[in-house]
């Protein structure tokens, strides 16, 4: 165990816990983009930075990805991180003053007009959906191509898609709403033949479901939505949770949630 | 044929010293890629040619070497025994060569090298100030050995620092001697190299790797790219020796595919270690197992960031990724990794060898050793020194680089690559080492050292390097990308003389947004060019935002070129090179120039003897 002081209060964690959640435990919210619970800490947008002391040393690093270090002093709102995470919310209003959730960032933030060029973009490149597609779906439909400022988000050779399931979870972990559900691709997954035209739950490998009852068409899926409300959270999530036990549990899963 | 043991090894040595007759002529010629650039292939194959044509192969030898240093005055040519140091060799002067100083022992004066300060005219390799005032530790085998040959390696001791550490050290005694000397990484942060040596033994046993970096991407930097060229043995023995001190039987070079004679040479070293048993399974019957895998990096400079490096090693996107975990804890494939850069590795088998309280006698308090910078820029003697650290700058550029070209005026110099600072001639005699020049804001970064003369204007040089990491910014997190970009759009536009009041105050708080906040070294570092014109140029800053005007003659929109009716004498040499033809004029009447017309291109600049051409 590890003791340290969040903000002047002292609390004692677990060895590797990160300092966002060391710093949520006591109550203090530290703003995140690209963070999410269930996948591997990412780094890239920075809005979590804090400040830490240290011995001598002084810097700041970000709270999402940061291991807990004993004896360590972190401050999550001194007038240094503020003005930091400012600049990077005028980094990130600049390049999409269309967007909801930064819009109400930079609110909050009180900052009216950024002081750039505007961009006119909506995705952040936070990498969720990247992440979500490989880390959990374990597909990798999407990924990210070229490098800096041309960095976007896509499929292979801008092609459509021969590996996506269709799940969804890329649009919902979105914290922009840059990515759509078209009908049209989910059309297309369901017109693939033969032993790939598999439940989604199939292709993760999850289940073997030979028929579905539901022609398919898993937008209409009881099954998700039930999953959806009882874990509050997008299927594909839960569905993580469960690969890690057996199938039989997996159905007496789907079962107990039924009931 | 493998070697056996010790003894074998140094029975291989006794018997390649046997064969070479000491006294016997040897003409060396640099094979690197500075000399390259100045032929040196030609002069290779005519030198062959004159030995067969003289008749002459058992009583010379030649050997092509790797990168001297000198490129500035390649292609180099050095005849040994006596080390004769003749520059800016033709093919026209190898016939003479051989036939009078070879023969005949006469020296070619015009061959010779001419210091322009005094005008001596030094006869050996030793004497040249360039060489003189430097210590090649490392970099002095260079210019011995031919890198495709393992024996002239070995001739020199080499691989006797492998046999000391495999036979009479403990892993652990080669990490304390490393400790002793206090060696730090060559690559750009200067951590203790022993430091991450220890940690990478200490994580738990299994797969290790140990990785070197050779992906060395600064504009001007070579110093890596001409070891791996020129001794690539030498890397490979520090290699061995640092596998063997933290556990690992799996290394990497990583390495730029751009450096196609490194990729050669490193891979025919490789070959040759491995047929002698110096590589690979069983070393030296040793019981210790080791290889080596060749990996070509595909060309990002991002990649020279650790977490990066394993990412594209990996096979994935080249983006670095949050550390801790390091990759001595969790790196390559999720298994221990130590990385350390080709020079680190270089400086190995010198301590191992010669001990670590010899090494620790060179150097300041807290850096050690020595360092190969890549003199460029404005400066006579272009090319690489390996200096003691804590020389200082003015010894660097003008004792050993000869001062700036056409008696101008010094300016500035950048060290440490794209992401160091600019350091004035206020502080030239700043002693150079890590501390001294992270204290005045810039770094050590590889050993990049760009020299500036007064015509360099100082925003268009933060302008150009911030241009340089924009486009490698690799974009993964938001103040690299986003605030390096918005500083070059400022950057611009003050060139443009369209800056306003107030954009100097939003440069630095940017800068140090991308500076605190950014993933990786590359952010990291990305505003010291930035915040160090700003520090020791904020004059011209102001000057160009307020007055849009270009002290140093450099920014195209804010500077015009005319002529100058007193010292035009109308020879009519400006008016051929000039692409727009916007110069007219008769022959030995005043000419003039149509600024309509004009591009702004400063040949007619260039090519004036009267100076009448002027730029406002």
């Amino acid at each position: 165990m590890i003791t340290l002081a969040v903000d002047n209060q002292e609390i004692t964690v677990k060895e590797g816990t990160t300092l966002l959640k060391a710093s949520e435990k006591l109550g203090i919210e530290i703003p995140t983009l690209c963070y999410h619970e269930g996948l591997l800490p990412y780094g890239a947008c920075r809005l979590c930075v804090v400040e830490i002391f240290k011995e001598k040393e002084n810097r700041m690093v970000a709270a999402c990805s940061f291991p807990v270090e004993e004896g360590m002093k972190v401050v999550t709102s001194s007038d240094r991180v503020l003005k930091r995470r400012r600049m990077i919310v005028e980094f990130l209003l600049s390049r999409c003053p269309d967007v909801k959730t930064i819009k109400d960032l930079a609110d909050r933030m009180g900052i009216k007009k950024p002081r750039f060029k505007s961009k006119n973009l909506d995705c952040i490149l936070c990498g969720l959906c990247v992440r979500v597609c490989n880390e959990i779906a374990g597909i990798g439909a999407i990924g990210f191509v070229s490098r800096g400022k041309k960095l976007k988000v896509d499929t292979p050779f801008h092609m459509a898609s021969d590996v996506c399931i269709g799940c969804g979870a890329c649009s919902s972990v979105c914290p922009t709403d840059a990515i759509e559900m078209e009908l049209d691709a989910v059309k297309r997954f369901l017109e693939l033949l033969g032993s790939e035209h598999k439940c989604r739950y199939a292709l993760m490998g999850l289940i073997s479901y030979k028929v579905c009852s539901n022609n398919y068409e898993c937008w209409k899926c009881k099954i998700d939505q039930r999953i959806r409300d009882a874990l509050g959270t997008h299927p594909i999530f839960a569905a993580k949770k469960i690969k890690k036990e057996k199938v039989n549990q997996y159905f007496s899963f789907l079962k107990k949630i039924q009931e | 044929m493998r070697i056996a043991d010790e003894s074998g090894l140094k029975e291989l040595k006794n018997s390649v010293l046997q064969e070479r007759d000491s006294l016997r002529p040897c003409i060396t010629i640099c094979g690197g890629t500075g000399c390259h650039g100045y032929a040196c292939e030609k002069v290779i194959a005519a030198v062959e040619n004159e030995i067969e044509r003289q008749n002459l192969k058992d009583k010379v030898s030649m050997r092509v070497t790797g990168c001297h240093g000198f490129c500035e005055r390649g292609p180099i040519v050095v005849i040994y025994p006596e080390k004769v140091f003749y520059q800016r060799v033709a093919v026209d002067d190898v016939p003479e060569i051989i036939s009078q100083t070879i023969i005949n022992s006469k020296i070619i004066e015009r061959l010779l090298y001419t210091d322009p300060n005094t005008g001596v005219k030094p006869v050996h390799e030793d004497d040249v100030p360039f060489y003189n005032r430097q210590k090649r530790i490392i970099f002095g085998n260079n210019g011995k050995i031919e890198p495709t040959n393992i024996s002239d390696y070995i001739a020199l001791d080499g691989y006797g620092a492998l046999c000391k550490a495999l036979f009479h050290m403990t892993p652990d005694q080669i990490i304390e001697e490393v400790n002793k000397s206090k060696l730090r990484g060559r690559g750009g942060a200067g951590f203790s190299t022993s430091k991450k040596w220890a940690i990478t033994r200490a994580s738990k046993k299994g797969m290790k790797f140990i990785i070197c970096n050779c992906d060395e991407g600064d504009p001007g930097a070579y110093m890596d790219r001409s070891l791996m060229e020129g001794n690539p043995h030498l890397v490979l023995e520090g290699m061995i020796i640092g596998a063997y001190a933290i556990g690992a039987h799996e290394g990497y070079i990583y390495i730029r595919n751009e450096y196609p004679l490194a990729v050669r040479n490193v891979g025919i070293a490789i070959k040759q270690a491995e047929e002698l048993g110096l590589l690979g399974k069983n070393i030296l019957n040793s019981g210790f197992n080791f290889t080596i895998t060749v990996h070509k990096a595909a060309g990002a400079f991002v990649c020279g960031e650790e977490t990066a490096l394993i990412s594209s090693i990996e096979g994935k996107l080249d983006g670095p990724r949050p550390r801790p975990p390091f990759p001595a804890q969790k790196g390559l494939w999720g298994k221990p990794t130590n990385i350390n850069n080709v020079e680190t590795l270089a400086n190995v088998p010198l301590i191992i060898e010669r001990g670590a309280d010899w090494y620790s006698k060179i150097g300041t308090e807290k850096s050690k050793g020595t360092k190969i910078f890549s003199l460029v820029g404005k400066v006579n003697n272009t090319g690489l020194v390996e200096v003691p650290m804590g020389m200082t700058l003015r010894e660097v550029v003008f004792d050993i680089g000869g001062g700036i070209p056409k008696g101008k005026n010094f300016k500035a110099v950048q060290t440490g690559g794209p992401s160091g600072g600019c350091i004035p001639e206020s502080l030239i005699d700043l002693p150079v080492d890590f501390e001294r020049l992270t204290e005045v804001g810039s770094m050590m970064g590889s050993g990049g050292m760009i020299v500036m003369d007064e015509n360099t204007c100082m925003v268009d040089v933060a302008k150009y390097f911030l241009g340089f990491l924009d486009d490698e910014s690799c974009g993964k997190c938001v103040p690299c990308r986003e605030g390096i970009e918005k500083m070059r759009e400022i950057l611009t536009n003050i060139c443009k003389g369209e800056g306003e009041e107030g954009d100097i105050e939003l440069l630095e708080e940017i800068a140090l947004t991308v500076k605190e906040t950014s993933l990786c070294g590359l952010g990291q570092t990305a505003s010291n060019p930035v915040l160090t014109t700003i520090k020791y140029f904020r004059d011209e800053y102001e000057e160009h935002i307020r007055n849009k005007r270009c002290p140093a003659g450099v920014c195209l929109d804010l500077i015009s070129y005319s002529i100058d009716a007193e010292k035009c004498n109308g020879c009519g040499a400006c008016v051929r090179p000039c692409p727009t033809q916007a110069i007219t004029g008769e022959k030995k009447k005043l000419h003039s120039l149509d600024q309509e017309k004009c591009i702004k291109c400063g040949a007619c600049f260039e090519t004036c003897k009267f100076d009448s051409i002027i730029i406002k």
